[in-house]
Formats: structure tokens, C-alpha cells, sequence
């Protein structure tokens, strides 16, 4: 009885283990508590090419080598805490599988660009969370508070649905080349929550935030380069959103 | 265990104790010009998107007033070869080729100038560079225009 239950279990394992590859991830790496310079260290691990890039950080961190430091909560592409540079690109590590990128090659993994880095994968999200903050990224209205729930028309909440889906990831912010020489600009996260609240039709500091975006380091700034839309994770049309302010800017006053 | 033997056999470490540890650890490179509460201070004014629209416009204009001023200069009628003192002479007795001229220095320059602004913005990280930088270029500019439009408003057919 025993006998032939180990066998297909012995059988299956060397099923699944056919499936294996071996890949070598590429992580750059930073500790400021050992030297002042980062440098690049190459991991190789035997995984399925279905599974995420997230993980092979898992692996690695789990398995290989536990001072590897990312930050990642959900590993399901809600939180965007995992954007990372992978193979050159800004993407979510918990949305990227490796049969996508790949795998033959070194898989590069970088901390995000424009950001300070603290410690390997993990940067200061403060300065992009005060633009974030800057916008006034909540509602507003005057009067007294319905009884009720703020009612819309379908029509009314299409019209911003695209930009209600930020997760606030970073990967857009941090591909804007205009964000990466000048960390005054907004960046393309702030305008896009910005853009969901405009264009609200149950808010009424709309044009306070338009005031906000015409400013120096606002809207204006943007030079359409398009790596935002790139980059998003979750297919928001960045881009289009920071036109879409531009346009409200000049159509909405004159 | 090992590090004994290394120095018995009079190898060192390659490279000297860490600098750095825990408690005093290495700077982190800070990203340029970061945003704070307190940074950007906002400012007033719509001259930002001013300067946006006239990049469009400007942009516009130009297009039409560039490729016709090349084509008569260029191109139609004999080419570059008919170009001297007596063809720009010629030109320019008319009100409308001056004005044609005047409108095409003016759009251009401003265009160029507020281009290399936003290059300056974008690239330049000190305050101090991109003080001299634009200091520079809208020097340059004033001096360039005002010339130019000098020369079309006073430019004088029979001067020896």
C-alpha cells in the first residue's frame, strides 16, 4: 500500500521539478551600514517560469541570502508597495511573471529612479507621497451633509473612472524623466489623483486644484514623453489625464 | 579560523575593514531638488500656461512663415545663387515682406528662448546654474531681437 503511494509521489516531484528553470536575477544592491557604493550581485535559482518576479525575490530572500531588503504587502498588485525596475522597465514585481521577461537572459532588478535609496530595492516615498498630499487628494464640499449617500449619474462617474484605479505605486512618477532632474515637478501620480477629484462631480474644489497644477512645477511641466502610460501597472492612460488638466487649465477659464 | 591562516601565510584582506557599520552608516545619495511640505513655494499667475499656449501657437505660425520664407529664398526662382544686398533690398521695400520678416524674428526667438527655459528647468539642478544659464539666454535674446528689429525698421536701400 505504501509502496506505490511514495512512487507517484516520487513520479510527481519529478514532474514538477521538469518544469523548473534556472534563472539568475541580477539585483542591485545597496547597504549603507557596510559600503557607501551599490553594486550589482547575481542570484541563480532553479524556478517555475509561470511564477512572479516577486518570487524569485521570495526565494532569494527566503532560501539564498535574508538581508535582500524589498518592501511588498499584498504580492497581489493592490498595495503598489513592489514597483521596481525590472530588465529596465518600471513594473509591479507581484505582476510580472518570468516566462514574460525573458528568462534566459539576467533578470535586472533595480530600486525605482528619482527616489532616494535607502537600503537595496527600498526608496524614501516621502517626496512623492507630499505631492500626493499636495494636491488635496480627498473630497470637498460646502454646505451640510447629506442624509443620504452623494448620488451621480453613471455618466458622471465614467467620467473619471480611470484614474480612481491608482494604486499610488510610484512606477509612473518614478519613469518621468522630467521627475528624475527635478523632483519639484507634482509627477504624474499626484495629477492623475488630482484629475480623479476635478473631475468629480460631486466635488467643488476643482478649481482650487487647477490653481494648485498651473502652478511652476505643475501640469505644464509634463513634456508628453509618455513613459508614465508605459509604466503604469494598472493601465491608466497617465498621459492622457495630465492632458486632460491642461485642458480644463485653458477651456474651464476662458 | 581562516583569517589567521591568511595572515600566517602573509596574504591580508584585499581590502581594509569597512568604513562603515550600524551606527555610523555610509550617506545615501539624496535625488536632486526634492519636494518638502515646505517646497515648491506656490506662486500666482498663469505664466506658465501662457508660455505653453505660446509654444503651440508660435509653433503654428512659424511652420507657415519658416517654409515660405525658405522656399523665396531657397528654392524658388534661381535658388540661393539670386540672394545679395539688391534681392534683400528688393524685399524689403515692401511693408509687407518687413513685416513678414519682423513677425518671423520675434515669434522665432521668443520660441527658441522659451524652449531653452524649459531645458534650463529641467536640467539645470543649483539655483546658482540655472540663474547665470537663463541670465544668459535672455540676454541673448533681448540683444538678438532688438538688433534685428532695428535693422528691418531702419535698413536704408542706398547706403554706401
Amino acid at each position: 500500500m505504501a509502496t506505490p503511494t511514495m512512487d507517484k509521489v516520487a513520479a510527481d516531484d519529478a514532474a514538477a521539478a521538469s518544469h523548473l528553470i534556472t534563472v539568475t536575477f541580477r539585483i542591485r544592491r545597496f547597504n549603507p551600514e557596510v559600503s557607501a557604493e551599490a553594486t550589482w550581485e547575481d542570484f541563480q535559482l532553479e524556478i517555475d517560469p509561470k511564477e512572479r518576479v516577486l518570487d524569485g525575490l521570495h526565494k532569494i530572500k527566503w532560501e539564498l541570502d535574508g538581508s535582500l531588503t524589498f518592501r511588498r504587502s499584498c504580492a497581489h498588485g493592490i498595495c503598489g508597495s513592489d514597483a521596481m525596475r525590472i530588465n529596465g522597465k518600471n513594473r509591479l514585481a507581484c505582476k510580472t511573471l518570468i516566462k514574460d521577461i525573458n528568462p534566459a537572459k539576467p533578470i535586472t532588478v533595480e530600486p525605482i529612479k528619482g527616489l532616494t535609496v535607502l537600503k537595496d530595492l527600498v526608496v524614501d516615498m516621502e517626496p512623492f507621497f507630499q505631492a500626493y498630499r499636495d494636491v488635496m487628494p480627498f473630497l470637498v464640499t460646502t454646505g451640510n451633509e447629506p442624509t443620504r449617500e452623494r448620488l451621480q449619474s453613471a455618466e458622471d462617474r465614467e467620467r473619471f473612472d480611470d484614474t480612481t484605479k491608482c494604486i499610488l505605486c510610484a512606477a509612473c512618477t518614478s519613469s518621468c524623466p522630467v521627475f528624475w532632474n527635478d523632483g519639484q515637478y507634482f509627477g504624474p501620480a499626484a495629477i492623475v489623483n488630482a484629475h480623479r477629484f476635478i473631475f468629480d462631480s460631486r466635488d467643488e474644489a476643482g478649481e482650487q486644484r487647477l490653481e494648485i497644477l498651473n502652478d511652476k512645477d505643475g501640469v505644464w511641466r509634463c513634456r508628453t514623453t509618455f513613459n508614465c502610460t508605459d509604466a503604469c501597472p494598472r493601465g491608466i492612460e497617465v498621459t492622457k489625464a495630465i492632458q486632460e488638466v491642461k485642458r480644463a487649465l485653458i477651456t474651464r477659464r476662458y | 579560523m581562516s583569517d589567521t591562516t591568511l595572515e600566517k601565510s602573509g596574504v591580508g584582506p584585499v581590502e581594509g575593514a569597512s568604513l562603515y557599520d550600524a551606527d555610523n552608516p555610509a550617506p545615501v545619495i539624496e535625488a536632486p531638488r526634492k519636494r518638502t511640505a515646505k517646497t515648491p513655494r506656490s506662486t500666482r499667475g498663469n505664466f506658465e500656461m501662457a508660455a505653453w499656449l505660446f509654444m503651440r501657437l508660435s509653433g503654428v505660425v512659424l511652420v507657415v512663415l519658416v517654409i515660405t520664407h525658405l522656399l523665396i529664398q531657397l528654392v524658388l526662382d534661381g535658388g540661393v545663387s539670386k540672394i545679395g544686398f539688391a534681392f534683400v533690398a528688393g524685399r524689403w521695400a515692401s511693408p509687407f515682406w518687413q513685416v513678414w520678416d519682423l513677425l518671423m524674428l520675434w515669434l522665432a526667438m521668443l520660441h527658441g528662448a522659451n524652449g531653452l527655459r524649459t531645458v534650463i528647468n529641467d536640467y539645470a539642478e543649483r539655483p546658482n546654474t540655472r540663474l547665470w544659464l537663463k541670465g544668459l539666454l535672455y540676454t541673448a535674446t533681448v540683444f538678438t531681437i532688438l538688433l534685428g528689429t532695428l535693422v528691418i525698421f531702419t535698413f536704408d536701400p542706398n547706403i554706401r
